[in-house]
């Protein structure tokens, strides 16, 4: 992992006054320059602290709710010597140079639940720099050796002087930053790990005050909203804009340069989506998708009964094939996965607001700000330094906000283009656009043969998977395609933690159906479920407990063996594994993603038939050291809700290449009453924290499966609802 | 077309056509925007206002029928409920990516208004229709207790 809190990547003396303009001057005006009148020196580039003594963060990652806003500034607080309520935080501004993810490379984002994962140390050495330097300066103005000062509290303390830190701030700037600060040893450790410690983010939204992209407001902004295919591929050809004239606020209708739909302008929200629903398009549909569902599963249900097109283990196929043909028992089971969209509860929206100088600002809520900060300087022909990214919050992304094709923010871009560049403008997306417009979680099929011996051991696994590859065609494919298998195929069948004797493991790419994208834990939301609801498939056949058969194959001395059977242990014991109470079934399954490892066991009433109540969760996770437990704990309580409601009913299909679903109401999101208590346990790790964004998703959905089979039907095509599963 | 409106105790004139959601009067002429659109067909609940202290689906109630109504957004919550689930809210950290709370919060305040001791069932059936894709269902659940337990003591 690379570390910029280098002497060069800090900011010193005569430079450091350039140096921060060049990092608040690439924030617009009003939102990094806020000061409440103090005056205020950049330490570096995480840390800000005015003459008051107030520290401000600079978070890197934006916050669509998985908690970076508290959890880097935790690590600043932590190192400096401040508390949580005397350090506020600010997102970055567009800068990969000083604010890329160091998992990523040359690029400022967020995403694959790396937050944490890359910031840990960055933001922990920037923390303890910043210390050092301070207590240098008071070394030096107290005339007192620098070993007899600390700094807790905000307060810079010893040798009978005490003063608060915000008395050296100025002079702390015109010394040379340590390259090497010492770090805090995690005994020393208050806010990291603290349980108590509350989100920063709670405040502003509990009281509504919070802004969202949504949320902007600018004098004389127009709002836009655009008309596009219902079928992918499909080009505009004319419009007819005439039943729009009568909506009062509605300003023109222009054709997208791309063909791509018609963009409406007009004075508010409310006219942009009327005006644009009476908009008349003429549509060329001979490039267009016309497949429906049916069509695409047929696809994919002949793949995985065919010789698959890559090879992801190195044993024989025949080898493998012939261990099962000779096997005692054979388990088969033959799994679908349909569209998903999804659906962050903030609809898409950016604004792109002229600036006195003719550059611009994008109001976004970004996720991966080097992408549209691109996207502007090219398609506005602005240099990179007359475009300026505010990222705000994001009403949840579950990974929407980031595209090959920056999709949204391009659509601005265009739109502001076909304008005089005089007003603001706002685009916005309905519900019904972000439900049929585009990205979804790709369909998948898988078809697994598992071979058991006369004593319940596996002989042999053959494992196919077919689905339409994510990055493949985008600027994703160089880090995400090997020898021409996306990763984010199969992540999760291989690699797999499990020893699984006799594996064969292979992939077919199926034909592009719509677009599609990285969704809460990408892959492993279809491997997770076909590994673990096959694991119990074959327990059950050897007449195995699930939890012992598991860990049959969780044995080795490694620390990824060592790790997932820790967590699957704690679930089971935490969650009375074995113990159902009367009328319940229990479901278990584990799974290791983004570096980290849970298990759950879902605990439910009532039976598939009369309706499935889930009762409760109860998860183990070990995500290394945990940095924030409560936020580890509400993300585990998303991510189980977030696999658990889609598993339960939704899916996007298509009809003649439309999508059939627009709406909340046919995409119904869990709600309230359908899942009861969820229970975490976090495991005291000592070792480099790793996600927790996704990784609670995987494990949800098959250890519902897992529990609906105790008495039910065991379900390999989802959603549920489709193989007769009823819910209470 | 003018008409008068009544907005956290202030009467403000808008000039809106009948049949203009009362969303998007708030939002976009009033620039009140911790009001949330979501869905815009009453079936996430992002939109909740109060009506004359009840919480209804803003995007879904026409400006011409709340001319004579008091309208309360979560800028205007000063209740003693609405102060107990504010506080519930705070201590619990609900919020994750936190555009649903707006209206998480108003409908919960209504659900204490109307019960002030509610069964956990009661109050799964009366937040079915505040939907939240962060699935904080469970620290809603709690906060909505706790803030019954608030108001109590």
């Amino acid at each position: 992992m690379s570390v910029s809190t280098s002497r060069r990547g800090f900011l010193k003396g005569a430079a450091a006054s350039a140096a921060a303009v060049l990092v608040i001057g690439a924030a617009p005006s009003g939102v990094m320059a806020a000061t409440n009148g103090f005056d205020t020196t950049m330490l570096n580039p995480f840390v800000r602290i005015a003459s008051d003594g107030t520290v401000t963060a600079i978070v890197k990652h934006f916050e669509k709710g998985q908690g970076p806003a508290t959890g880097l500034t935790t690590l600043i607080a932590e190192e400096l010597g401040v508390s949580m309520e005397a350090i506020e935080y600010e997102f970055a501004p567009s800068n990969p140079k000083l604010y890329n993810n160091t998992a990523f490379g040359p690029f400022q984002g967020t995403g694959g639940s790396t937050a944490m994962f890359n910031s840990f140390l960055q933001y922990r050495q920037a923390g303890a720099a910043a210390r050092e330097v301070l207590l240098q300066a008071a070394s030096q103005a107290w005339e007192l050796p620098v070993e007899q000062l600390k700094l807790e509290d905000g307060v810079i303390i010893g040798g009978g002087e005490t003063a608060p830190l915000g008395e050296f701030v100025q002079a702390a700037s015109q010394l040379e930053a340590p390259e090497n600060p010492r770090l805090k040893d995690p005994s020393e450790f208050k806010l990291i790990g603290n349980a108590s410690i509350h989100r920063k983010d709670t405040p502003p939204k509990v009281n509504g005050t919070a802004k969202y992209a949504m949320d902007i407001q600018l004098d004389d902004q127009m709002v836009v909203a655009v008309k596009r295919a219902m079928r992918r591929g499909a080009l505009a050809v004319s419009f007819d804009d005439s039943a729009a004239l009568s909506v009062k606020g509605f300003i023109r209708a222009a054709m997208l340069p791309n063909k791509a739909g018609v963009v409406v302008y007009a004075d508010d929200t409310w006219a942009a989506l009327q005006a644009r629903d009476a908009i008349e398009v003429t549509w060329d549909y001979s490039a267009a998708e016309s497949r429906s569902s049916e069509d695409v599963y047929k696809e994919l249900m002949a793949a995985v009964n065919s010789e698959p097109e890559y090879n992801l283990t190195k044993n024989d196929q025949g080898t493998v094939a012939a261990a099962i043909e000779n096997a005692d028992k054979v388990v088969e089971e033959t799994f679908y996965f349909p569209l998903l969209a999804h659906a962050p509860m903030e609809p898409l929206t950016c604004t792109i607001e002229p600036t006195q100088d003719g550059g611009v600002v994008l109001h976004d809520g970004s996720q991966m700000p080097t992408s549209p900060h691109m996207v502007l300087s090219k398609v506005l022909q602005l240099p990179m330094e007359k475009v300026q990214i505010n990222t705000m919050f994001a009403g949840g992304s579950f990974g929407r906000r980031a595209t090959p094709t920056v999709d949204y923010q391009t659509e601005a871009a265009l739109a502001f283009a076909m304008t005089d560049r005089s007003r603001p403008v706002k685009l916005v997306w309905s519900r019904e656009d972000d439900i049929t417009g585009g990205y979804y979680r790709p369909a998948f099929a898988h078809k697994v043969r598992v071979g058991l011996d006369s004593t319940g051991n596996i002989v042999g696994w053959d494992h196919r998977v077919a689905g339409q590859s994510i990055a493949k065609g985008t600027p994703f494919e160089a880090f995400a395609v090997h020898d021409g298998i996306d990763d984010m195929s199969v992540e999760g069948v291989t690699p797999t933690p499990y020893s699984i004797p006799g594996m064969f493991a292979g992939l077919t790419d199926t034909k592009a159906a719509t677009s599609v994208l990285w969704w809460r834990s990408v892959g492993h939301t279809h491997t997770a479920y076909v590994m673990e609801t096959m694991m119990d498939a074959t327990a059950a056949a050897a007449g195995r407990d699930p939890v012992e058969f598991r860990l049959a194959h969780l044995s080795g001395d490694v620390p990824e063996q060592k790790r997932m059977a820790n967590v699957l242990k704690l679930a089971a014991e935490k969650g009375n594994w074995g113990k159902a109470a009367e009328g319940r079934s229990q479901g278990i399954a584990v799974h290791s993603s983004f570096r980290s490892y849970v298990a759950e066991v879902v605990e439910i009433s009532g039976d598939a038939e009369a309706g499935v109540k889930i009762e409760k969760v109860t998860c183990a996770v070990d995500c290394g050291i945990p940095v924030n437990p409560d936020v580890i704990k509400a993300q585990m309580e998303g991510g189980i809700g977030y696999g658990l409601g889609h598993a339960m009913r939704d899916e996007i299909t298509l009809e003649e290449g439309e999508v059939v679903q627009s709406n909340f109401p046919d995409y119904e999101p869990l709600r309230i009453g359908d899942i009861g208590e969820i229970e975490t346990h976090i495991v005291l790790s000592t070792e480099a924290p790793t996600g927790v964004g996704e990784p609670g998703t995987p494990p949800s959905a098959p250890a519902l499966a897992n529990a609906i089979a105790v008495k039910g039907p065991r379900v390999t095509e989802l959603p549920m609802v489709n193989a007769g599963v009823n819910f209470a | 077309m003018a008409i008068s409106i009544k907005l956290n105790g202030e009467t403000h004139k808008v000039d809106a056509e009948p049949g203009t959601p009362l969303l998007w009067v708030i939002r976009d002429h009033l620039k009140l925007t911790g009001t949330k659109f979501g869905c815009g067909v009453a079936s996430c609940g992002a939109c909740t206002v109060h009506l004359d202290g009840e919480p209804v689906r803003s995007c879904q109630t026409y400006i011409e029928d709340v001319e004579d109504a008091e309208v309360t957004t979560i800028e205007g919550l000063k209740s003693t409920p609405a102060q107990a689930v504010q506080q519930a809210w705070t201590e619990l950290d609900v919020v994750q990516c936190g555009y649903c709370q707006s209206g998480q919060i108003m409908s919960a305040v209504g659900l204490l208004i109307e019960n002030p001791k509610p069964t956990v069932d009661e109050i799964d059936e009366y937040m079915d229709g505040n939907a939240c894709r962060c699935a904080t269902y469970q620290r809603i659940r709690t906060a909505i207790v706790r803030a019954s337990d608030i108001m109590e003591a």
